[in-house]
């Protein structure tokens, strides 16, 4: 095991996020609470509750969900895109380290930001809307695989991406479209039965449902069936991630 | 002297059929600078890149300090530094930072009294908290090799480290070169100007198309294939060599105004006191004379030729 190497890269990666500090960390901070701003109290005080819940206070969870997918996939993607756009990844590939260790710097890097960044959303919240947190365990359990989760997702796009477009394309053209028909502002049971069933093949409803039963006790579908739903996409990320360093895919000719 | 770097019958095809390496056999032994010599695309770097771990070789093994590069990698991999030929580097990293980097990239905890060394060594000690993109070109290519040497490696890899780079720093970086093998560092280097290889290699390998066409003490192949000529400036121009002078196989130039010839000056006998003999005997006089010996670069450039 190269653990100087794998703090090296962790290190280097949180030095660069402190460098890009106001990008990283204060955009996604004053968007969201723009969001608290227009749906929490402009918007949301005409809106009845859902589920029990206030709706300022419902789309905590999923506002929270949509900075940690974005967050993730575009501070790991990144990562390891930019020493592959410099040249630089030539260190990486003479260095004795192996695939594992490297994945775990960026990755763990990445996953690190991202939670820190839905952490302060979270503290954030609590200034707009009264919060209560049902399942505390389950909520940070929920944080931590879905960042893992989704920067092993940009490592791998990080990896495909050719240039800056196709960098943000999927986050872009995918990402955000899906978090935003996720749940994220409403429960997917408002919906008529038929976009309901359309809505399961959306592998964020499972995010945004599991994390939101984690503050309410209240889910669209059943916290088991989320849980093994991030699992899954844990499972199919790692198999890319072991495919891409096996094949040499884009790093090694 | 013992070898460091052991290469078999190495093989390189890239996807779309180009053979880059076809069947290279090369030991590289400790504590030498080796210079490999070779037109462009004859496959210098991607011999330097499959060593170093960057390019996956098609067939063949190679070793380093006795260790597979493949299947014992990380103990291969430690051993070498590699200073690439592209001027790449994290443009706002600091050098402080960037080196110290690399040193924990290759396994080593951090030493901030090596790194200090190291950027004192190259210079670059006054500018340890600059950005890199604040850097001349040369001061890059400077970072760059204390990159290479931040974890104390016993091999180095320096691939074109002197181009574009001025003559003042190019002096001083070949005396780094100098210290770090005098330290015990083998260092195998390509560059452009042959010159350099003549100054600096024990040993010179000349690649091309490849394939090694040659591996050779410098010394050694200096003697062999170096020629030394003698030029003669005439009093009087000459039209034809006079028919005496036939067995020294002379050759007119510059309008009959000077004598050329040829010999081995670690012949047994150079024949210049025979040859000065006849021509006072023929009545040629000379104002003036001058001897100089072939280059390695006129060696690599008829090596090369000879290979096509």
């Amino acid at each position: 095991m190269n653990l100087p190497a794998i703090i090296a890269i962790y290190k280097f990666e949180m030095a660069r996020w402190g460098r890009t500090f106001l990008q990283s960390l204060v955009s996604p901070v004053i968007a969201t609470s723009l969001y608290f701003v227009v749906f929490g109290a402009a918007i949301g005080s005409r809106i009845s509750e859902i589920e029990g819940v206030p709706y300022g206070a419902f789309i905590v969870p999923g506002l929270i969900m949509l900075t940690l997918l974005t967050q993730s996939v575009a501070n790991a993607s990144f990562g390891i895109y930019f020493p592959r756009f410099t040249g630089t990844i030539y260190e990486h590939l003479s260095a004795p380290i192996s695939p594992v260790e490297i994945v775990t710097g960026y990755v763990g890097a990445a996953a690190t930001k991202s939670i820190i960044i839905g952490l302060i959303i979270l503290g954030t919240a609590t200034l707009f809307v009264p919060l209560k947190i049902d399942h505390p365990m389950w909520m940070v359990g929920f944080l931590v695989l879905t960042a893992v989760t989704f920067s092993l997702l940009g490592f791998v796009i990080g990896i495909w991406a050719d240039g800056f477009e196709q960098l943000q394309l999927v986050p872009l053209l995918i990402i955000t479209p899906l978090t935003f028909l996720g749940g994220t502002f409403y429960s997917i049971n408002v919906l008529p039965p038929i976009w309901q069933k359309i809505s399961l093949i959306n592998p964020v409803v499972y995010l945004v449902s599991g994390f939101r039963w984690s503050f309410y006790g209240t889910a669209d579908v059943s916290v088991e069936v989320s849980l093994a739903m991030i699992a899954l996409f844990l499972v199919i990320c790692l198999g890319l991630v072991w495919w891409i360093f096996k094949t040499g895919y884009r790093l090694k000719s | 002297m013992a070898p460091i770097i052991s290469i078999e019958d190495l093989w390189k095809a890239y996807a779309q059929g180009f053979e880059a390496l076809k069947g290279i056999n090369l030991v590289i032994n400790k504590g030498e600078i080796f210079a490999l010599l070779g037109p462009n695309g004859a496959g210098k770097t991607t011999l330097i890149s499959i060593v170093c771990g960057i390019v996956t070789p098609t067939s063949g093994t190679v070793t380093v300090g006795g260790h597979d590069i493949i299947k014992d990698y990380r103990a291969a991999r430690e051993m070498i530094g590699l200073v690439p030929q592209e001027l790449t580097a994290d443009m706002f990293e600091t050098v402080w930072g960037t080196v110290s980097f690399s040193r924990g990239l290759f396994g080593k905890w951090p030493n901030p009294a090596h790194i200090e060394k190291v950027l004192k060594d190259l210079s670059l000690w006054d500018k340890k908290d600059s950005k890199l993109i604040t850097l001349s070109g040369g001061m890059k290519r400077r970072v760059l090799i204390a990159k290479a040497l931040a974890h104390e490696p016993t091999v180095l890899f320096l691939d074109e480290p002197t181009a574009g780079v001025d003559v003042e720093l190019r002096k001083e970086m070949w005396q780094v070169v100098r210290n770090l093998r005098d330290s015990g560092v083998t260092i195998i280097l390509t560059t452009h100007y042959i010159h350099e290889a003549e100054d600096m290699a024990d040993r010179i390998g000349v690649i091309n198309k490849g394939e090694l066409i040659l591996v050779e003490d410098k010394d050694e192949l200096m003697h062999k294939l170096g020629k030394k000529q003698l030029t003669l400036q005439l009093h009087e121009t000459l039209d034809n060599i006079p028919p005496e002078l036939n067995g020294h196989h002379l050759t007119l130039a510059n309008g009959g105004s000077e004598l050329i010839y040829t010999y081995d000056s670690q012949g047994p006998r150079t024949g210049i006191t025979h040859l000065l003999t006849d021509l006072g005997q023929a009545g040629i006089r000379f104002k003036d004379l001058d001897t100089t010996q072939s280059s390695l670069e006129d060696i690599f450039v008829d090596l090369v030729r000879r290979d096509r």
